[in-house]
């Protein structure tokens, strides 16, 4: 069968220890049966593994990073779109979707490169800091949570949630806190990082299970794959995790896929507790690094999401396979200076 | 007791429940029993077959079989259906 040729653009190729999901979902896009997709990878950093790994990234060019706002974007990929024709561009970093979704449309009329965002709005009900709204409108168990710009606030919450809770970032990073002083010591470290506000949530007791899915936009869930950690990383990233059959945690996140009308990847983490209930920790708003689980228990989740991009319609993937593994391992490649030069002065390779 | 549904068990003991993907491995006499579970007996079958197969007094036999049994409804192998 011949393969159509198209051109995905991707981020998220920081395949390290905390990994992007750039590369999985590049490899699955490899992987389409009806597309023959050649890779632009966009990169923020000189050292992101991707921008070196040949036989999955073609061609690579840099991005201004997201500090820099939408309109330095839009100019650096017009600058990509006068040197590519992109068909499909997939961001996958939680804190540069802002900036995408802003630029979408001008993206397809000015530059005919196609996304699948979800709006503005969409994307804002289920920041962390939304949360507690987000379960209540659409019928989900979330713990509660705070939004804080002073550590002082944290005396306030004690009289509502008890320890240990949990301090998080607005974008990553969560920690453990066992009492007051932790707790302070966290928010500094948060702010220094990630900045304001830091959110305070209940810690909720249970195993941690997540799912990695896909929406229309239109109100369907095109497909879900839910997963368990088997091995964590000293920063909490799945390392090995396995596929799951949990039809009432699909159900539960169909639901929230459905009901908010979700367009493009996610990741929705949840905790399940003793007593068999699933409270919604957070829901990512692109693919999680561990995307490509899906890929290998049949369902492409990346190939879907292209294919909605270029206005096709996709048929809602109706099972998969459980007990699919994961492993991930480290492995060296070696660069010439030279490739590394070439990106660090000239910003592509 | 049942063996949950979707529960799988091979042929060397090892035990996969995809709800929780959880893993185990048990010896002959826990497949031995598994087999039985999954076959519907009632535990009072499958007690004498215990007792039959590794020539066991009741005794000892009931308090393996109960011990085996507990510890497979703690992992949320089994239910009471």
């Amino acid at each position: 069968m011949n393969k159509r040729k198209i051109t995905v653009a991707a981020t998220g190729l920081n395949n390290i220890d905390s990994p992007g999901p750039g590369i999985p979902v590049i490899r699955g896009l490899k992987e389409s049966e009806t597309l023959d997709i050649r890779i632009v990878g966009l990169s923020y950093e000189t050292l992101e593994p991707g921008i070196y790994m040949h036989d999955l990234v073609d061609k690579v060019y840099q991005l201004p990073l997201p500090t820099a706002g939408s309109a330095v974007l839009k100019e650096r990929l017009r600058y990509i779109a006068s040197q590519e024709k992109i068909d499909v561009l997939i961001p996958n970093f939680d804190a540069e979707l802002h900036n995408f979704i802003k630029i979408q449309d001008d993206l397809k009329n000015e530059l005919n490169i196609a996304t699948f965002l979800p709006s503005q709005a969409i994307f804002d009900e289920r920041q962390k800091s939304e949360l507690g709204k987000f379960g209540e409108k659409y019928g989900v168990k979330v713990p509660e949570s705070h939004m804080i710009n002073q550590v002082t606030e944290i005396r306030k919450l004690e009289e509502s949630l008890h320890y240990p809770m949990v301090i998080k970032g607005r974008y990553y990073d969560a920690y453990i806190a066992l009492t007051y002083e932790q707790a302070s010591n966290y928010f500094y470290k948060i702010i220094a990082k990630w900045g304001y506000p830091v959110i305070v949530q209940e810690f909720v007791t249970g195993t941690e299970v997540n799912v990695t899915a896909i929406g229309d936009g239109k109100g369907t869930c095109i497909g879900a794959v839910a997963m368990r950690k088997l091995y964590i990383t000293d920063k909490g990233k799945a390392w090995s995790g396995i596929s799951l059959e949990d039809d009432e945690l699909l159900d539960i996140s169909k639901r929230v896929i459905e009901n908010s009308k979700w367009r493009g990847g996610c990741e929705l983490e949840f905790i399940k507790t003793k007593d068999d209930e699933y409270y919604l920790l957070e829901m990512n708003p692109r693919f999680p690094a561990w995307v490509y689980l899906a890929n290998g228990c049949g369902q492409n989740h990346p190939e879907a999401l292209v294919k909605m991009a270029l206005g096709e319609e996709v048929k809602p993937f109706t099972n998969y396979q459980s007990g699919k593994m994961f492993i991930r391992y480290s492995y060296d490649l070696i660069v010439d200076i030279s490739e590394f030069q070439q990106i660090s002065t000239m910003g592509e390779r | 007791m049942k063996v949950r549904k979707n529960i799988a068990i091979s042929e060397n003991g090892f035990i996969f429940n995809p709800l929780t993907g959880d893993s185990f491995s048990v010896n002959e006499t826990g497949v031995f029993i598994l087999q039985k579970l999954k076959e519907e007996e009632s535990e009072a079958t499958i007690l004498q077959n215990l007792m039959d197969e590794y020539e066991l007094d009741a005794h000892t036999a009931e308090k393996d079989l109960n011990d085996f049994l507990s510890m497979l409804q703690n992992y949320q192998l089994t239910t009471n259906e």
